[in-house]
């Protein structure tokens, strides 16, 4: 934070704050608070960057948005709404990151991110780590040709794109690309409650790093997909495995 | 839109998962569990903590179980969320998860199972950095050892305390390396 004194000057136009405000139910309350630091206390990121949720609200409130946009502590907050659920006045400081996050350019927002939300755009099974319908099919079939070979499990199931199936299940990319037979368990249990469920040719991919990188149109294609392939397939319930 | 936690602990209550904790009850392994935050506190808040913690406990034992403090919607997330673990700031996620590390060394626990998959990264290597290492294992993989049905490459995150562990009797298969 500076040492010199800051001096507050009379804005042309909207400020950052009433911009977001603007996008979210009450404003966010982002007028609403109290200063007390029920937030900075119990964030696990307060310190880093020396900032803290209180010091972005703070921030926000005097307009001192060049500094909100560029502090890299957008990306260290991981926008768990701890500071939301324990703060007297629902201040939505979660959703000022997330628009904070959003106010960088795409092209600079971290690397890391931004290839795995393109990943999961380039492909319709949604994975954020590219993963494609055929490899996915390849994998599970493969692994379920070996768990058919253990007594008791010679007719488990893992359907892909079952029609009217009662649970459509989502999976982490993580698991079919690097750790395949942490899949088996999952299914042992389905199929010994004797669970009617599929998986989704499209949008089975559980992840949705578009989200974590305030891409708008991005993470709403993503959803978007997925729900729009369990509609498709009947199913009644859409089960977060996660 | 459900979470699979509910449907675990409906399950076991209508007798359908046939889970057991006899296999912990002389070994006494200690378990607790991470709330993932988009699942309780963002999601399905406490009703859906409790259910969690019904399956666990179920599971491993009443007395193997002992939670974090703060917990369920007030838990604090891991530091693996939002996307920090592919963001590249690897010292400032590790600083972030100091307090996850802290809270899970305070619970003397063998092992944290971590539902969620970011959860699940982000502690197994908070695990690393922690004096005593603990295990960081999926829910199903549990509940599988728990019904009898885990066979030894569907251990890759139990250490050595539980990689023989109620072993399926017709268990061929060889622990991955």
């Amino acid at each position: 934070m500076a040492d010199e004194p800051l001096v507050l000057t009379k804005r042309e136009g909207k400020s950052f704050k009433d911009i977001v405000m603007e996008k979210l139910p009450d404003g966010g309350n982002l007028n609403a608070c109290l200063t007390c630091g029920t937030c900075a206390a119990g964030c696990p990121a307060t310190g880093l960057a020396g900032m803290d949720p209180r010091k972005v609200v703070r921030m926000a409130a005097l307009g001192m948005d060049e500094e909100l946009k560029k502090t890299p502590w957008a990306w260290f907050c991981s926008m768990c709404t701890r500071c939301v659920h324990a703060c007297p006045m629902n201040v939505n400081i979660p959703q000022l990151v997330y628009n904070m996050r959003a106010s960088w350019p795409r092209d600079q927002r971290p690397r890391g991110i931004l290839r795995s939300c393109d990943a999961a755009l380039s492909t319709d099974t949604c994975s954020a780590m590219g993963a494609r319908e055929e490899d996915f099919e390849f994998i599970v079939n493969d692994v379920l040709e070996g768990v058919r070979e253990q007594p008791g499990f010679e007719n488990i199931q893992a359907p892909i794109d079952k029609q009217g199936a009662y649970f459509f299940l989502n999976q982490n990319s993580r698991e079919p690309v690097n750790e395949p037979e942490e899949m088996i368990p999952l299914w042992k249990i389905m199929h010994l409650v004797g669970a009617d469920w599929t998986y989704g040719s499209k949008g089975w991919a559980a992840e949705n790093y578009c989200m974590f990188l305030a891409d708008d149109d991005a993470w709403k294609h993503i959803t978007e997909v997925s729900i729009r392939k369990a509609e498709e397939l009947g199913c009644k319930v859409f089960l977060n495995t996660e | 839109m459900q979470s699979i936690f509910t449907w675990y602990a409906k399950w076991i209550r209508e007798g359908k998962l046939k889970v057991n904790s006899d296999w912990n009850k002389n070994l006494k392994i200690k378990f607790t569990v991470q709330d993932p935050c988009n699942i309780i506190r963002k999601s399905f808040g406490d009703a859906c903590a409790q259910d969690l913690r019904f399956v666990v406990k179920s599971c491993v034992g009443e007395e193997n179980f002992v939670d974090m403090a703060p917990n369920m919607s007030n838990n604090y997330c891991c530091g693996g969320g939002g996307g920090f673990l592919q963001s590249g700031y690897t010292e400032e996620r590790l600083a972030y998860g100091q307090k996850k590390l802290d809270q899970i060394v305070a619970t003397g626990a063998d092992y944290c199972i971590a539902p969620c998959h970011n959860c699940h990264s982000q502690i197994h290597e908070l695990a690393e950095h922690a004096p005593k290492h603990w295990g960081t294992v999926h829910l199903w993989t549990i509940i599988c050892l728990s019904l009898g049905v885990l066979c030894r490459n569907e251990r890759t995150y139990l250490h050595d305390d539980l990689k023989e562990v109620n072993i399926p009797e017709w268990d061929e298969t060889e622990f991955l390396v």
